[in-house]
């Protein structure tokens, strides 16, 4: 123990050290190795962890830190290419690093088990849900008639239990699912419950019921939880202890509130600094500018604000195809009216199916509205006729979601930010070039990026790109839809001080839709907060998360994971 | 369930009725008169083409032609074959052997395929694994007539195993020879399609949560990578229906079986157009129907089928 | 470490923080396709099947450099069945004719066949195909029926009906075995081009260049169809075998090339006479076929596993 740690008061840990509880999973200099075609690669170093009977651990890093791997090396589940080189897994003192399948498999399901990451592909689309219980349960020696499953699948909060393990996993939505998941892992009461990234996949409403459930099914079973995660302060609100991993290695552990009061290791610092659930402020760019940061922070006496984008009344409604020809009507957006006002940051936040990526399409006139208006610059947009609506194009420009899927793989990265002064005939080839080394310098990429191809990119690099052609043709308003989204924590912060750096300097206004609020926290000035098509509530961004008006924001906001840990101010 | 077999027998409908004009058309509705176009250099006897005229109501406008055509076809009126006899007839009695034939075939390729398919799959890269897939990669270069010669001279001439030719009296044992030829290329199809479809499912996220599970490993292999594999291969076997059929006619020749083949064979080599007509008329059919079936197999082995849409 | 919960912190020194996200350089820059190029000239199966087939490009383009003899002056019955002489290695056909230049001859139509065939299938297949798949709705019901249309015209029984129509029946040659391929074979490529093109469609990048003001058609021919070639690439390839496998099968049907074109196919279905008595005859170009086949069915599974995204780095 290190002597700076003695500041801290630590009864708990001095019981439970003297009370001679053994471990029940403790993980000793693991090491890990993948052959892949360019040699080896050793994934996980001296990792090391210790679990106590019906205690909750979290493993937290970015990807690629070794987390997942550690923990799929407990239950024997490597990847055909990786193995344990090094180190012991004790399970209850048993060394079951190399344990053969046989025990493996008597202990998998029983004693310890599984709780997968994505529900929408771990569970098999061919077989009912009741028969994939069923199939754990029997394994395991235990009894598997109807009702024994339909108990199972109570337990995880499956209403109707006896009708839905008759359905096939496509009849499921994705929180349902994984409570099915949560049903087959937990089924055999295990005494360790290793869970990577269980909700990740979900929305926050969801994802905070499951894990609340999770949480009470694991306290009355007395299971211990591995929990994996990418979210600090998710980690730090669900388990006992922490376990930060960086480059294949444990960097930092210690129980939860304590770690993240008081981190040590500067990539724990750095995470804990950037992880947005935990900050609680706005981005302030223009604190750093100096003296035109009075002229910000000084409210201007704008009675009439320019209203770049006036949404009002905008409705769109599918055509959802019933059986033969049948057709009934789906409002994906339903009577949504909002301004967004020139050089602000407006978020629209909603889970899946809230119709805000709709409006965001709407907004760059890549779907039609049905009914409604969104007036640019006080022109109505619907009226725009094509030389017009060509000439719209640079002035409204996207940034989108996934990183790997938002560019051209057959393009390198010259080409995508040059393609739109090409479409948009600006310049000349010696300008263009120009253009685009100005473009990768203002996102801060390397101009020997240029010949590069996206797959030769990370995903922060990626969306910089992305950025950059976004930006090609100077426009005025930015729409990102979940631009952040799919990043790691540090990544993440990265580029939304890059956006907000952007901002500050092109006065470029934001139109921002995500589904996390603690994101919207750092860059929003105002927020709109739908609900299944509807505009539920609207205000600026400290009104709305300081006195949130409507049941559903209120819910939102609490799902935030750590929302509710206190920090000291030095750290937030 | 009753919705996707209903929503499935509709769109079968126009494309059985496009498959048929299509053929008729290239064959009735083209410049020039069909009847002599029908022969070619030969002048057939006056009675023969007073017959056809009659029988494919030539003096009516095209639809009308085409409406009764199709109405002979599913009433089995495929008029008389240039010696006179009934069409209809000599097809009820080659169709039940190339029926066998086919079947024989179709169990060869697909038990065989599979299985092997399997194993290479499970163990990709080892021994068993790169045998076979070179083997498979012969199997399709070599044409299936060539094989035929092949299969025949060695296990019918020489080795004296089976019979080299099978004419009148054709058995499922007689047959044996002719249909493993017939299914030998697809065969090699099937094995190559399980053997990648099975690797990619072994890798598939559901695998790994029922091994987590605590199921042993036949348990796994069985129901969660077996069964989604053949998912595609049951695909693949419907779209090669066709090819098997167009086998059939290759491989009776060779082996002189009395089937439908065979009788297209023969009436190629004696340019007997309306013969051909009626007889792939008739086929056609029989691979939409049989297309049909394999879709309903696969709607039951994949839930999702049923369900989208 | 003494206690199970005690705070540890790594030394900072074994795992020093890197930059967030920093480029990494050391490589050159590849593309989709150079990275495929550089995987392929790796594998000893691409190579061997890629040398095989430009040897038998030039084989096809200039007979002359291995035949002197030409193969349908001096054929003599006399000669019929003969084993080999000198000046004709592989011996003489049932006509008397010599094999080896026949086979070497029969190179030209067997492989303009099939390359001709596969141009229409991708042409026909992938325009059809993508056109559905692009613009999907009513266009593609319309487009996918055509295909079961056609599809549901099992491919020799087709061409038996299509070579009963007097044009086909009288004007025999290349061009009509390749009108005969491409028509019935087209659904296939146009299944495989759809499905290629639905995957890529809605990607972010498409609607990005949509945003930029890039037309529709314009999204389609520069964004969509060159990331739905790798698929599209590896089924002509495939395809191109399994033409001039094709090709020989209607010829031994009779309904193929003519007997005035030499063909592996015709010596093929001309040696079934002698298969009893001289084996050998129907080998040479049986031989001749299928190691053309397999070469490009070699090709096709070398590239498929070079172009597989699986298998890129990401």
């Amino acid at each position: 123990m290190r002597e700076n740690n003695m500041t801290i008061p630590d009864v708990h840990v001095e019981e439970a050290g003297n009370s001679g509880v053994k471990p029940l999973l403790e993980i000793r200099d693991l090491a890990i190795t993948f052959k892949t075609s360019t040699g080896e690669v050793q994934a996980v170093r001296n990792a090391h962890l210790t679990i106590m009977p019906g205690e909750t651990v979290a493993i937290v890093g970015e990807s690629g830190s070794g987390k997942s791997t550690t923990a799929l090396a407990a239950i024997g589940l490597l990847p055909n290419n990786g193995a344990v080189t090094g180190g012991q897994i004790l399970l209850d003192g048993e060394d079951i690093a190399h344990a053969s399948e046989k025990r493996m498999i008597e202990l998998r399901g029983n004693t310890i088990g599984m709780v997968p990451q994505d529900p929408m592909s771990n569970l098999n689309p061919v077989w009912k849900i009741g028969y994939q219980v069923k199939e754990t349960l029997r394994a395991n020696g235990r009894p598997s008639g109807p009702d024994d499953i339909a108990k199972v699948l109570e337990q995880a909060g499956l209403p109707d239990a006896h009708r839905r393990a008759n359905q096939y996993p496509h009849e499921f939505s994705g929180g349902m699912r994984q409570r099915a998941l949560i049903a087959i892992g937990l089924s055999c009461q295990p005494r360790l419950l290793i869970a990577d990234e269980p909700t990740s996949a979900l929305d926050v409403t969801v994802q905070r019921q499951i894990l609340d459930h999770l949480d009470t099914m694991t306290t009355d079973l007395g299971t211990a939880v591995l929990l994996i995660t990418h979210d600090l302060g998710l980690a730090a609100e669900r388990a006992d202890k922490v376990v930060v991993m960086y480059q294949g290695q444990v960097v930092e552990s210690g129980p939860s509130l304590e770690l993240l009061r008081n981190p040590r290791h500067p990539y724990t610092k750095r995470l804990v600094e950037s992880a947005p659930s935990l900050a609680s402020r706005r981005i302030q760019v223009a604190k750093e500018l100096g003296v035109e940061a009075a002229d910000l922070l000084a409210p201007t006496e704008e009675p009439a604000a320019d209203h770049v984008l006036k949404i009002q009344d905008l409705r769109k409604v599918y055509k959802l195809r019933q059986g033969l020809g049948k057709a009934t009507d789906f409002a994906a957006v339903d009577g949504v009216s909002f301004d967004v006002t020139r050089g602000t940051t407006t978020a629209i936040v909603g889970e899946s199916g809230s119709g805000k990526s709709t409006v965001a399409k709407m907004v760059l006139q890549l779907e039609k509205p049905t009914e409604g208006k969104i007036l640019f610059d006080g022109v109505d947009t619907a009226a725009l006729k094509p030389a017009e609506l060509f000439k719209f194009r640079r002035r409204v420009q996207p940034i989108f979601q996934d990183p790997y899927g938002s560019l051209d793989p057959m393009y390198n990265i010259f080409r995508t930010i040059e393609e739109p002064l090409r479409v948009h005939k600006i310049g000349n080839k010696a300008s263009r070039v120009k253009k685009v080394r100005e473009l990768l310098d203002q996102v801060s990429l390397p101009q020997s990026s240029m010949q590069r191809f996206p797959n030769e990119l990370s995903g922060g690099q990626r969306q910089r790109v992305a950025i950059a052609r976004a930006l090609a043709l100077d426009p005025e308003v930015i729409i990102c839809d979940e631009a952040v989204s799919a990043l790691d924590v540090l990544v993440q912060a990265q580029v939304l001080n890059l956006l907000a750096d952007l901002q500050a300097n092109l006065g470029l206004t934001y139109l921002f839709i995500t589904h996390d609020l603690a994101v919207v926290r750092q860059i929003a000035d105002h927020v709109c907060v739908m609900e299944k098509g509807k505009l539920v509530e609207t205000g600026s961004t400290d009104d709305v998360f300081e006195s949130p008006q409507q049941d559903y924001t209120k819910a939102l906001l609490n799902a935030i994971p750590g929302a509710k840990l206190m920090l000291p101010p030095e750290v937030a | 369930m009753v919705r996707f077999i209903l929503r499935r027998l509709l769109q079968a409908i126009p494309v059985f009725l496009g498959t048929t004009l299509l053929v008729y058309y290239m064959v009735f509705a083209l410049p020039g008169d069909p009847i002599a176009a029908l022969f070619g250099d030969r002048q057939p006897p006056q009675a023969v083409i007073d017959t056809l005229r009659s029988q494919y109501h030539l003096d009516e406008p095209f639809w009308v032609q085409y409406g009764l055509f199709l109405q002979n076809i599913f009433t089995f009126n495929l008029g008389n074959d240039f010696t006179g006899q009934p069409i209809a007839a000599s097809l009820a009695r080659v169709f039940p052997v190339t029926a066998m034939l086919a079947l024989e075939a179709l169990l060869i390729q697909t038990v065989f395929g599979v299985a092997f398919g399997v194993f290479a799959g499970l163990r990709r890269g080892g021994v068993f694994d790169s045998t076979v897939l070179v083997a498979s990669l012969v199997v399709i270069a070599v044409p299936t007539f060539v094989l035929g010669f092949v299969f025949q001279l060695v296990f019918g001439v020489q080795l004296g195993w089976a019979k080299p030719t099978v004419g009148a009296n054709a058995d499922w044992g007689n047959l044996l020879l002719p249909a493993t030829v017939l299914g030998l290329v697809s065969f090699a199809y099937v094995l190559r399609l399980t053997r990648a479809s099975v690797s990619e499912s072994m890798n598939a996220d559901y695998v790994r949560t029922a091994t987590a599970k605590g199921l042993s490993r036949p348990r796994v292999v069985m129901a969660h990578i077996l069964r989604n594999s053949l998912i595609p291969v049951v695909t693949f076997l419907g779209a090669d229906l066709g090819g098997l059929m167009g086998g059939a006619i290759v491989t009776e020749a060779i082996f002189n079986v009395p089937g439908v083949g065979n009788k297209l064979y023969q009436a190629t080599l004696r340019t007997e157009g309306p013969t051909i007509v009626s007889i792939v008329s008739v086929l056609v059919l029989v691979f939409v129907v049989a297309n049909l079936l394999v879709d309903l197999l696969y709607a039951w082995l994949d839930p999702r089928i049923r369900y989208d849409q | 470490m003494t206690s199970k919960n005690s705070h540890f912190v790594a030394p900072i020194d074994e795992t020093p923080l890197l930059a967030t996200d920093t480029l990494k350089t050391e490589q050159a820059p590849l593309s989709l396709w150079s990275d495929a190029w550089r995987k392929l000239r790796r594998r000893p199966l691409f190579i061997i099947s890629s040398l095989l087939i430009l040897a038998l490009m030039i084989i096809a383009l200039f007979p002359g450099l291995l035949s002197t003899v030409p193969p349908n002056d001096d054929c003599q019955l006399g000669n019929s069945e003969a084993g080999p002489a000198p000046g004709h290695p592989f011996g003489f056909t049932f006509q008397g004719c010599d094999i080896y230049s026949r086979v070497v001859h029969g190179t030209q139509a067997s492989l303009s066949v099939g390359l001709l065939s596969v141009i229409c299938v991708v042409i026909i297949g992938v325009t059809i195909g993508a056109i559905a798949g692009y613009y999907g709705g009513w266009v593609d019901s319309v487009l996918a029926r055509l295909g079961d249309i056609f599809f549901a015209l099992p491919l020799v029984l087709g061409a038996l009906v299509i070579t009963q129509l007097p044009f086909f029946r009288d004007n025999k040659s290349v061009w009509t075995v390749v009108v005969i391929i491409a028509l019935l074979t087209w659904p296939q490529m146009a299944r495989i081009a759809r499905g290629a093109v639905i995957e890529v469609r809605n990607a972010d990048f498409v609607t990005a260049a949509r945003a930029l003001g890039v037309s529709r058609v314009g999204a389609l021919l520069r964004h969509v169809l060159p990331n739905a070639l790798a698929p599209i690439i590896v089924m002509a390839t495939l395809n191109l075998g399994i033409f001039i496998v094709l090709e020989a099968t209607l010829s031994f049907l009779g309904i193929g090339l003519p007997q005035s074109i030499m063909s592996w196919g015709n010596d093929i279905a001309g040696a079934q006479s002698s298969i009893r008595t001289k084996p050998e005859i129907m080998l040479y170009p049986a031989a001749a076929l299928s190691i053309t086949v397999l070469s490009f069915i070699m090709l096709g599974d070398a590239v498929r596993d070079a172009l597989d995204p699986k298998s890129r780095q990401r």
